[in-house]
C-alpha cells in the first residue's frame, strides 16, 4: 500500500459477567472436563440486561479515543461488525457515532460477515484513510452473541468489543497497519436465519473446509505477498471460536505456540465473535514492545479471513498508560452467574 | 408504554452526551438542558457544555418493585448523582446491589440501553453509572 494507515487508538469492553463450563454442563448432563480440555474453555463472559453491541462498542471506542487524544468530531466513518446488532432495520454505528459525539459530519454503516466483521470494518478505514477520504475512521466489532440451550456453542459465545481508531499520520501511530490479505468463499458452516433467536452450524463441518482453510488461506496469503515467513514475527492473533482452533492453526503453520498465547483470550472470556480476533489483537498490543510485528488473521463463517501485518511503534507504551480500563480491568473484574440468572441474563426462556 | 419518539429524540444529547448549560455570566452548571439561568435571569447566557460524567453517590435506594419494563432488571440501585461540575441527576448505577454502594462513592457514567419497548418497539439508550 502506497500510503500509510495505522492505530492512533485501540479500547475494549467485556461485560463483567461470566459463567464457568461446570455450570452449563451440569444443565445438560455433559462432562464438564471434556469441555474444559476439549474445547479450552474455562469460562465465558455474559452481558448485562441493559448491554447489547452498540452499548459496548461505544464503551470500547471511548477508550479507544482517550488513548489517542483525538477529538470525537475528525472521526470521518464509524464502521460497527457484528452479528448482533440490536435492531434488524437501524444502524448501530449512528448510536455508537453519537454517544461518541462524532456526529454529524461523518458517514456509517454496520457490517456482518459472522465473526470478522471487526476486521472488515478496519480494513474499510485503512481504505478510507489512505485514499484521503477520511481523516480518520472508526472501526469497531461487538458482540453478544447466543448459542441454542445445550450446544456446543453455548460453552463459548460469549460478549465483548474491541474497536479501533485509524488514522493516516505516522506521527500518530501505536501500531502501523502495512498490509492486509483476504481470502473469502462461499462456505455453508454456521448461520442464522432471519427472525431466528439461535444460530445453526454444521458441527464438524466448521473445521477443515472453513475455519481451518480461510484462516490458513489467508495467514499464507499474506506471507507470500508482503514476503514474510512466520519467523519474522514476535506475536500471532488468530480468530478463537474456542481455546483450541488458534493453537491448532499454530501448529499447522510451523508457528510456536507461545506466540499465540499473548492473543488468546478465549478461554477466559468466550468467543466474542465480531470482537475475537481483534480483542486478542488489543490483548498482544497492551503488552508489545515497539518495533515488534504482529499478525493477525480473522475468521468469519460464511466464509472469509482477513489477515493483517501490523508493527507496534515508540508511541505504545505512553499511549497505553493512558487508559486505566484496559482489557486485564475488564477480564479481572467478574461477577459468577449461575445457569438460572444466565437465562435471565440472555432471555433465553420465550416469556422474557 | 412507549416513549414518545421526538420525546426521545430531543433528549439524545442530554443522555447520550450529558449535554447541559453552563451559564456563562455566574458560571452555574445546569443539568438537563436549561433556556434561563434563574439566578441571572435576563443578564444569564446559557451555553451547551458537555459533563464529563465524573461525580460521587449523594443518595441511593434499591428499587425492588420496578416500574414497567424494568422488572427483569429488580433489585437495582437507583442514585441521586452529583456531578463533578456541580449539578446532580438520577440515575442507575450498573453493577451494583445495596451492600456495594455507599454515599460518596466515587462514579463515572456508562452507556447502556434505559428502557426498550417490547416487543418491536424503539430502544432507549442513556446515561447510567458505575462505581470507579
Amino acid at each position: 500500500m502506497s500510503t500509510a494507515s495505522g492505530i492512533v487508538g485501540y479500547g475494549t469492553y467485556v461485560p463483567r459477567f461470566r459463567i464457568k463450563p461446570e455450570e452449563i454442563a451440569r444443565i445438560w448432563g455433559e462432562e464438564p472436563e471434556r469441555i474444559r480440555k476439549g474445547l479450552g474453555l474455562e469460562e465465558k463472559s455474559v452481558p448485562d440486561l441493559d448491554e447489547d453491541a452498540a452499548t459496548m462498542a461505544v464503551e470500547a471506542s471511548k477508550n479507544a479515543l482517550k488513548m489517542s487524544q483525538i477529538d470525537a468530531e475528525k472521526i470521518g466513518a464509524v464502521y460497527i461488525g457484528s452479528e448482533s446488532h440490536p435492531y434488524a432495520v437501524k444502524p448501530t454505528a449512528t448510536i455508537v457515532a453519537q454517544a461518541l459525539g462524532a456526529t454529524p459530519e461523518m458517514t456509517a454503516a454496520d457490517l456482518e460477515f459472522a465473526c470478522k466483521a471487526g476486521t472488515a470494518a478496519i480494513q474499510i478505514g485503512m481504505g478510507l484513510v489512505s485514499s484521503n477520504m477520511a481523516e480518520y475512521v472508526l472501526a469497531a466489532g461487538a458482540d453478544t452473541s447466543q448459542g441454542r440451550p445445550g450446544d456446543a456453542l453455548e460453552y463459548s459465545a460469549g460478549a465483548g468489543a474491541a474497536s479501533f481508531l485509524i488514522g493516516r499520520q505516522k506521527s500518530q501511530f501505536v501500531a502501523e497497519l502495512e498490509g492486509t490479505y483476504s481470502f473469502t468463499t462461499d462456505t455453508p458452516d454456521f448461520w442464522r436465519r432471519q427472525h431466528a433467536h439461535f444460530p445453526s452450524h454444521g458441527g464438524r463441518f466448521t473445521g477443515a473446509p472453513a475455519y481451518f482453510r480461510h484462516v490458513l488461506g489467508a495467514t499464507q496469503g499474506l506471507f507470500e505477498k508482503y514476503g514474510y515467513t512466520a519467523s519474522d514475527f514476535d506475536y500471532f492473533v488468530f480468530h478463537q471460536p474456542n481455546g483450541k482452533f488458534p493453537l491448532e492453526a499454530a501448529r499447522k503453520l510451523g508457528i510456536d505456540t507461545k506466540k499465540v498465547m499473548a492473543g488468546l483470550m478465549t478461554p477466559k472470556i468466550g468467543n466474542t465473535y465480531s470482537g475475537a480476533s481483534i480483542i486478542g489483537l488489543c490483548s498482544v498490543l497492551d503488552v508489545a514492545k515497539p518495533g515488534q510485528k504482529i499478525l493477525l488473521t480473522s475468521f468469519g463463517s460464511g466464509a472469509g479471513s482477513d489477515s493483517f501485518v501490523i508493527n507496534t511503534t515508540d508511541l505504545l507504551p505512553e499511549a497505553r498508560k493512558r487508559v486505566v480500563h484496559n482489557l486485564a480491568w475488564y477480564v479481572n473484574r467478574k461477577t459468577y452467574l449461575d445457569y438460572g440468572l444466565y437465562v435471565k441474563h440472555r432471555r433465553k426462556l420465550k416469556s422474557l | 408504554m412507549a416513549e414518545n419518539i421526538a420525546i426521545t429524540w430531543r433528549r439524545i444529547p442530554e443522555r447520550y452526551m450529558l449535554e447541559g448549560s453552563s451559564c456563562s455570566t455566574c458560571n452555574t452548571k445546569y443539568f438537563p438542558l436549561r433556556k434561563l439561568c434563574p439566578k441571572c435571569r435576563r443578564k444569564g447566557k446559557l451555553e451547551r457544555m458537555r459533563f464529563s460524567g465524573e461525580g460521587e453517590i449523594y443518595s441511593f435506594s434499591q428499587i425492588n418493585s420496578a416500574p414497567a419494563g424494568l422488572e427483569l432488571q429488580a433489585p437495582y440501585i437507583l442514585a441521586i448523582i452529583k456531578l463533578k461540575e456541580g449539578p446532580k441527576l438520577t440515575a442507575q448505577i450498573v453493577e451494583a446491589s445495596e451492600k456495594d454502594v455507599k454515599i460518596g462513592d466515587k462514579v463515572d457514567q456508562v452507556f447502556r440501553a434505559i428502557r426498550t419497548d417490547e416487543p418491536e418497539g424503539l430502544i432507549h439508550y442513556g446515561y447510567k453509572f458505575r462505581k470507579i
